[in-house]
């Protein structure tokens, strides 16, 4: 509970008196900033390093294959960052993904026309974030970890088993152009990912509920004292979680013409991956959709080159697991330094 | 009354009710009587102050008048009426203030969006309150008129307050109160983690507060500071109301005696 000791600190503070240490200040600014800039820094580097590797990397084609693989994990990536800025946590979504995409094929092998079909993926995304909204607040849990794994568990088998265990093929025309190529080299899924970010980014940083968020991220205990409706922002972030596995549902079934039960598979880890990587904090209340991109993104390029460069497949689950164990510990980093920040201020203002 | 100089007209106008009052407040944590039949009132434009020593019931009176807990028996009176404080925001929109003594602050959020959590400016009205568009422009304006006015300095507005000192997060924190307070402020161990200069900084914040019309209530340690500020002092101890005067230089012992129960 980092809360516990803020009158603590303050002691320190006001004990604290470090002239001599004052110049150290813009040095450790100068880190501060790099490390929150971090995470852009690796990818642009990521990028040169790897168009010098391989003759394939900066080709157009390789790019726009690059966005369409990630297109699904950002899109739930964004969901899950606003799930963590709440110091929440959403296990849920890779089998949300696989059910939202079962119930979808279900529903256009009955007739429905490709509107209805997207609206049902949707709309079973957002019935399953908001079962894992509801409980977790009002069922009294002591942590979203517990309901969302229930929640895993149980929209895999109600998907394997309306599914019958297998994929079943066949998709509307007009999901199925997300999967092809729209405009400029670029498939029309990466069109739904930007239109999601810049609803879910305006959302986030005009309206007061973004606000909230941050809000009862950085202070639960606070947040509730000042009167913000801190259940009902909870519910909120799950149902957008789920309704972005259901957006995901969409794309994933349009690149394949399917909907399978075995979709989705590890999108959690994927897409809580992609929002550490990228560089928002688990400690809660610390980061924007950007980060969820860039370590969607980021996640994409990592794959893709150790494609690419002939790296086997168990190799690639070691990096990047290797690549988050650095994320985090950034993280912890930059949090020990803006401490250091403050108490030199202090000492500088007494 | 005529001779009431201009900068109590609050509480000449007021005067004759105090705008809290409690009575009679019980409350019980399984076997523990934390409140025991305590009755106190505050007017407008009058700081009180509430000494005691650890476990008095300090906390748990101050606690039930902002909502974060809910009394056995007893009442709280508003303006002369009975008033119902289920919730913290009860008591906020009833125009009670509290700074907590651990400030509550939000220390991913700057100064402004810090003052205005909760209650931000925002529309149109027609919304529901959450999807409303945030008025960044106003906040800011009136955060920057809000800390000219406390004469309160800070080093950046757009920095979070994560990354400010203790005496400044102080002044956040009890210039936030001052934001919205129409009736009561209550303050918990104000200065209790800061150094002189920050304390001094603080304790003309309270005078502020109550020079605007408030009614204030200091929980506080420091018998200079209730000496030098309070109209009044009430004492508890074991969870009873054991006495009630105005603090001088001279009664400060008797003040302490009261305290300790000695």
């Amino acid at each position: 509970m980092p809360e516990a000791g803020n009158t603590g600190t303050s002691v320190g503070e006001a004990a604290v008196r470090a002239p001599k240490k004052q110049e150290a200040v813009p040095g450790l600014a100068l880190g501060l900033a790099l490390l929150s800039a971090g995470p852009v820094v690796i990818l642009a580097l990521l990028i040169v390093v790897l168009s010098f590797l391989s003759p394939y990397f900066l080709t157009g084609r390789n790019l726009s294959n690059i966005l369409a693989q990630t297109a699904v994990i950002s899109v739930v990536a964004m969901g899950q960052h606003l799930v963590i800025l709440t110091r929440g946590i959403d296990l849920s979504v890779g089998s949300n993904v696989a059910l939202a995409s079962v119930v979808g094929a279900l529903s256009f092998h009955a007739g429905a026309p490709a509107f209805l079909v997207i609206a049902v993926m949707v709309a079973c995304g957002a019935a399953v974030g908001a079962i894992n909204g509801l409980f977790y607040v009002f069922g009294r849990l002591p942590h979203p970890f517990i309901i969302t794994l229930a929640t895993l568990s149980i929209a895999k088998g109600l998907a394997l088993q309306l599914a019958d265990g297998r994929a079943i093929p066949g998709m509307p025309d007009a999901i199925d152009a997300l999967g092809r190529e729209a405009v400029w080299g670029l498939p029309g899924s990466v069109f739904v990912v930007a239109g999601v970010a810049a609803v879910l980014f305006a959302m986030a940083k005009t309206m007061v509920w973004g606000r909230w968020i941050y809000a009862v991220g950085g202070r639960p205990d606070a947040a509730l004292r000042m009167g913000i409706p801190v259940s009902w922002v909870l519910v909120s972030v799950y149902v957008i979680s789920g309704l972005c596995a259901g957006i995901g549902a969409v794309i994933l079934a349009g690149r394949t013409d399917a909907g399978s039960p075995l979709f989705g598979n590890l999108l959690e880890l994927d897409t809580i991956a992609a929002v550490i990587i990228g560089g928002a904090s688990f400690l809660g209340g610390r980061g924007h959709l950007g980060h969820a991109l860039i370590g969607a993104i980021m996640i994409g390029v990592i794959r893709n080159a150790l494609n690419l460069l002939n790296v086997n497949v168990f190799f690639q689950l070691i990096v990047i697991g290797v690549v988050i164990v650095i994320a985090v510990e950034s993280d912890v980093l930059r949090n020990y330094l803006e401490g250091r920040v403050r108490v030199m201020q202090a000492g500088r203002q007494s | 009354m005529s001779a009431v100089p201009a900068s109590v007209d609050h509480a000449a106008t007021a005067a004759e009710y105090p705008v809290l009052a409690v009575r009679g407040a019980t409350k019980r944590f399984g076997s523990v009587v934390a409140l025991d039949d305590v009755s106190i009132e505050v007017r407008r434009g009058e700081i009180l102050g509430l000494l005691g020593d650890n476990g008095a019931g300090k906390s748990t009176l101050t606690k039930c008048i902002s909502g974060v807990h809910q009394l056995d028996a007893g009442a709280i009176l508003l303006d002369g009426a009975p008033t119902q404080i289920r919730s913290p925001a009860d008591a906020r929109f009833a125009g009670i203030e509290t700074v907590y003594q651990d400030l509550a602050l939000f220390d991913n959020l700057t100064p402004g969006q810090n003052f205005f959590a909760g209650r931000e400016l925002a529309g149109p009205q027609w919304l529901p309150r959450g999807m409303r568009f945030l008025q960044q422009r106003r906040m800011d304006a009136e955060t920057r008129v809000l800390l000219a006015n406390l004469k309160v300095t800070l080093p950046r507005l757009d920095a979070v307050v994560a990354m400010m000192s203790g005496g400044q997060r102080q002044a956040i924190a009890v210039a936030r109160s001052t934001v919205f307070a129409r009736k009561v402020v209550i303050l918990d161990e104000p200065t209790a983690a800061l150094g002189l200069r920050e304390s001094r900084q603080v304790l003309n914040l309270v005078a502020t507060l109550r020079d605007q019309g408030n009614a204030v209530i200091l929980i506080t340690h420091n018998m200079e500071h209730v000496v030098e500020l309070a109209d009044r002092a009430v004492v508890l101890r074991q969870g009873r109301k054991v006495g009630e005067l105005v603090p001088t230089k001279d009664n400060k012992q008797e003040l302490v005696s009261m305290i300790v129960g000695a």
